[in-house]
């Protein structure tokens, strides 16, 4: 009975029961499925013990759009629920627990692996390499950041779903005014997906200072690997603060420490600077390689070299600065004082010049370009205007006095989902149809793509744009209802119709991978959008080693000067080449962590400890291996490659 | 595997210098990692509820007797790698030893110390200032733990596999890792602790 007891939820709803059920037989089915067709073999080989850094990458799309699905129901509950005034729908601790959940999901959990999934995937081949600099590490990130996804992913459906806002706010947060242990897994769950993250950042950096393809010198590298460059130093910078925050919640609320208490001592805005400090620089982790993504897709389609090079990376190094000196600018209303606002309201309208120049030289791009409209490109330019009008508000909100007035209303919510969802969604959707040939050898369908297109960005501000007005109305954030006589009802209405064409185009995205998996054609080449950059000059589907011969770089567009001006890409002749070895470890290790946090989560020290050992262990156990990988053979080589170019 | 004889045995692969690098930016994290544990600490420093302040709880001999054991457990590891350059692994394996029993004394007084603490009454939930101090000063600790352990696991390997490109470059790797704890201990004796007794 204790049993129930512990692991029981505290707000059942119906719904959760559904939920669970399903989950149960999804479960089943999967493990059914798996016995029945004789994949488990496959499964471990190939996909759970892969280093392969482009086997990653898929995995980390497939999670992102598995957590945005998971994120968008959860956006749909709360536009319906607000739909109407008086909605009884749900009531406060569920809304509570959705937004908690939903802000959190796409945050952490969506955006973040999408990129992740980018990165991993283009940039090796984009800087001419053969994996990561550390490729074992790159598959314990994966495992990191997966089993914190489903850490939180779990909590509603075993002790209950965090419920304090994914910004989690102190004391709010703490055990007196959230009693589940819902916010412990948020704790937990950002905490073993969070040092999946910085140990990203420590590999990609190294991958792209130490492993880049002779010639490529630093102003010579693509523009989505430069964005990822700086991406990742400001993860490296910024994740540290949020594991110490992380490790002073999970002290107040396990151990009964005064970090962010409002007794003996305790300060809690000392939770709210330290998760801002993070929080803030976050938002240019995710928003920088999208613009990379942008700047690839824009100069492609375009058919000419990028403008102002110099101005896109020198505009980047300014941001990545910047964005750690703006973070008060969330807490405006809290009482540090005048000067302190104006200082931070200062900086926080600077990053709007480097952001302008990245803009700007987009427009110059497109300008004296030869347009091509495709689906990536399409979502590249709805990007522009739409990203400006949340820029734009952006820039409202940097105004400290005026910020009296928006703070905390729908009008922040509506500026965020218009900056976040053209900078980052539409980038990741956008480099989703781009790399997809790549990826799997064949192109999506182009008209449905451009519908889907149009309808996610049109719903984008048929939801967000009403926000604007009710928001400057007072309709307040994290509101679970309201009455007749405020008259946001039809604000919310329209924003729940937005909300619905949103989820229609994200399905017809999944409709077009069925659709096109089925019925596109085979026969593509290898570089199908006749692009300028690396990543194009390798077979479809990319072999394990990348490259049999290692590039020789000249200039930014190495491959368009190889295709147009006769230089030589790939001199040489085939030579072994020396790959990482698979290893079920990083799995093995990412499924302890689970347990790990999971036994934190409840406070069940035993398990809490004999998983910790198992941590150690595993670690020892990579201490002590020998393993320097194998050799791919000149043979071996030779065949892939005829097979692959058909020659 | 290819070995460059110019260069120092850990800086000998390609794999090594990358290895190398690696680590600097994972020291690079780690520095922002104190710095926001410090930073903490200064702004919970005078929040001290009902519990005592840290003039009232500091005393000199235990610090001043763990801040010479890590610093010369920090001269030893360089006297380690300066063996391992010269190619003696005889040495080198003994001024490892040597550094990792430092650092388990620095240990054995450091959890004295917090027996203390908490026998005076400033234990982990007395208030901000004591948990923003034992927080600090723990996670430097679990830290110097990790690196005993770590330390065994390279002489083990230093004794049965001899000094390659890659044994050299773990210990190599293991002494920044150490001189770096050795390096946040003097802010903490300067900051907290000294700036803390006056
Ligand atoms: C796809 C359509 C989406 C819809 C309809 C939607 C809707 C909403 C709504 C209604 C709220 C709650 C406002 C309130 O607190 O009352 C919200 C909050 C939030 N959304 Fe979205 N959202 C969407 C996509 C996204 C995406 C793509 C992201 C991030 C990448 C995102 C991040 C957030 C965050 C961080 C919050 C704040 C949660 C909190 O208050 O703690 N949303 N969204
Ligand atoms: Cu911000």
């Amino acid at each position: 009975m204790d049993i129930f007891e512990r692991f029981a939820v505290p707000h059942p709803s119906p719904a959760i029961y559904v939920s669970m059920v399903a989950i149960g037989l999804t479960v089943i089915a999967i493990i059914a499925g798996l016995t029945y067709f004789k994949k488990w073999g496959y499964l471990w080989r190939e996909w759970l013990s892969t280093v392969d850094h482009k086997r990653i990458g898929i995995m980390y799309l497939i999670s992102a759009l598995l957590m945005l699905f998971r994120g968008g129901a959860d956006a749909i509950m709360m536009r319906a629920q607000l739909a109407i005034p008086e909605n009884k729908m749900l009531d406060a601790q569920h809304y509570n627990e959705i937004f908690t959940t939903h802000g959190t999901v796409m945050i952490i959990f969506m955006a973040m692996p999408f990129i992740m999934a980018f990165m991993n995937y283009i940039v090796p081949l984009q800087i001419g390499a053969r994996d990561v600099a550390f490729p074992r590490l790159n598959a314990l990130s994966f495992w990191l950041f997966f089993m914190g996804a489903m850490l939180l992913n779990i909590s509603f459906v075993i002790g209950g779903s965090p419920d304090a806002g994914w910004t989690s706010y102190f004391p709010l947060a703490n055990n007196e005014f959230s009693e589940s242990v819902g916010t412990n897994y948020y704790m937990f769950a950002l905490q073993i997906s969070g040092m999946g993250t910085l140990m990203t950042g420590i590999n990609m950096i190294t991958t792209i200072l130490k492993m880049r393809a002779p010639g490529m010198t630093l102003m010579k590298m693509p523009m989505f690997t430069w964005s990822s460059l700086v991406a990742n130093i400001i993860i490296v910078f910024a994740f540290p603060v949020l594991t110490v925050a992380l490790i002073m919640g999970t002290m107040d609320r396990l151990f009964a420490t005064n970090f962010f208490t409002s007794t003996n001592g305790g300060m809690d805005m000392l939770w709210a600077n330290f998760f801002w400090v993070w929080g803030h620089p976050e938002v240019y982790i995710l928003v920088l390689p999208a613009f990379g993504i942008y700047s690839e897709i824009i100069s492609t389609f375009s058919g000419r070299n990028l403008y102002g090079y110099k101005s896109m990376v020198g505009s980047m190094v300014i941001i990545s600065l910047l964005s750690f000196l703006v973070w008060t600018h969330h807490f405006f209303t809290m009482g540090q004082g005048a000067l302190t606002n104006s200082i931070f309201s200062i900086t926080t309208m600077a990053i709007a010049v480097p952001t302008g120049v990245k803009i700007f030289n987009w427009l110059f791009t497109l300008w004296k370009g030869k347009i091509i409209i495709t689906t990536p490109m399409l979502y590249s330019l709805l990007f522009i205007p739409i990203f400006t009008i949340g820029g734009v508000t952006g820039v409202m909100l940097g105004m400290s006095a005026a910020d009296y007035q928006y703070h905390n209303t729908m009008f922040l919510v509506a500026h965020f989902h218009m900056v976040i969802i053209p900078g980052v969604v539409f980038a990741m959707l956008a480099g989703f149809h781009y790399y997809w040939p790549k990826m799997f050898g064949f192109i999506l369908n182009e008209k449905i793509g451009k519908w889907t297109a149009w309808i996610i960005s049109m719903s984008t501000l048929l939801a967000f744009m009403p926000m604007f007005f009710s928001g400057l109305d007072g309709q307040a954030r994290r509101m679970y209802t309201y009455s007749e006589s405020t008259g946001y009802g039809i604000w919310n209405m329209l924003s729940f119709i937005g909300a619905i064409g949103l989820a229609i185009g994200f399905i017809l995205i999944v409709y077009n991978v069925y659709y096109s998996t089925r019925y596109a054609s085979r026969d593509i080449s290898s570089d199908p959008w006749d692009a300028r950059s690396l990543e194009w000059a390798t077979p479809s589907p990319v072999p394990e080693y990348n490259f049999a011969i290692v590039p020789n770089v000249k200039s930014v567009d190495v491959l368009w000067e190889a295709k147009y001006n006769n230089h030589i890409l790939f001199p040489g002749k085939y030579e072994n080449i020396h790959m990482p070895n698979n290893s079920g470890i990083p799995f093995i290790l990412g499924c302890i962590f689970f347990a790990w946090g999971f036994s934190f989560v409840f406070g069940m020290w035993i398990p809490a400890i004999s998983t910790t050992i198992g941590i150690f262990v595993c670690m020892g156990h990579r201490s002590l291996e020998k393993d320097h990988g194998h050799y791919i053979s000149v043979k071996e080589i030779e065949e892939t490659e005829t097979k692959l170019r058909g020659a | 595997m290819k070995i460059n004889h110019s260069l120092p045995l850990e800086y000998g692969t390609h794999q090594n210098q990358i290895n190398i690098l690696g680590f600097w930016i994972f020291l690079g994290a780690e520095i922002m990692l104190f710095a926001t544990l410090f930073a903490g600490y200064f702004t919970l420093v005078n929040r001290t509820g009902n519990g005592p302040t840290g003039t009232e709880i500091f005393d000199i001999t235990p610090v001043l007797l763990e801040t010479m054991i890590l610093l010369t457990s920090s001269f030893t590891i360089g006297l380690g790698i300066h063996a391992m350059r010269l190619g003696s692994q005889k040495a080198m394996q003994v001024f490892f030893a040597i550094t990792l029993l430092l650092g388990l004394g620095f240990l054995s007084l450091e959890v004295y110390e917090f027996i203390h603490y908490v026998h005076i009454g400033a234990g982990l939930q007395t208030s901000a200032f004591t948990a923003a101090l034992l927080n600090t000063l723990g996670t430097h600790g679990a830290h110097v733990t990790f690196g005993v352990f770590w330390g065994l696991f390279i002489i083990f390997q230093l004794k049965t596999r001899g000094l390659t490109p890659e044994t050299a470059n773990k210990s190599f790797i293991f002494s920044l890792y150490w001189h770096f704890l050795d390096v946040v201990w003097i802010f903490i004796f300067s900051f907290i602790y000294l700036k803390g007794m006056i």
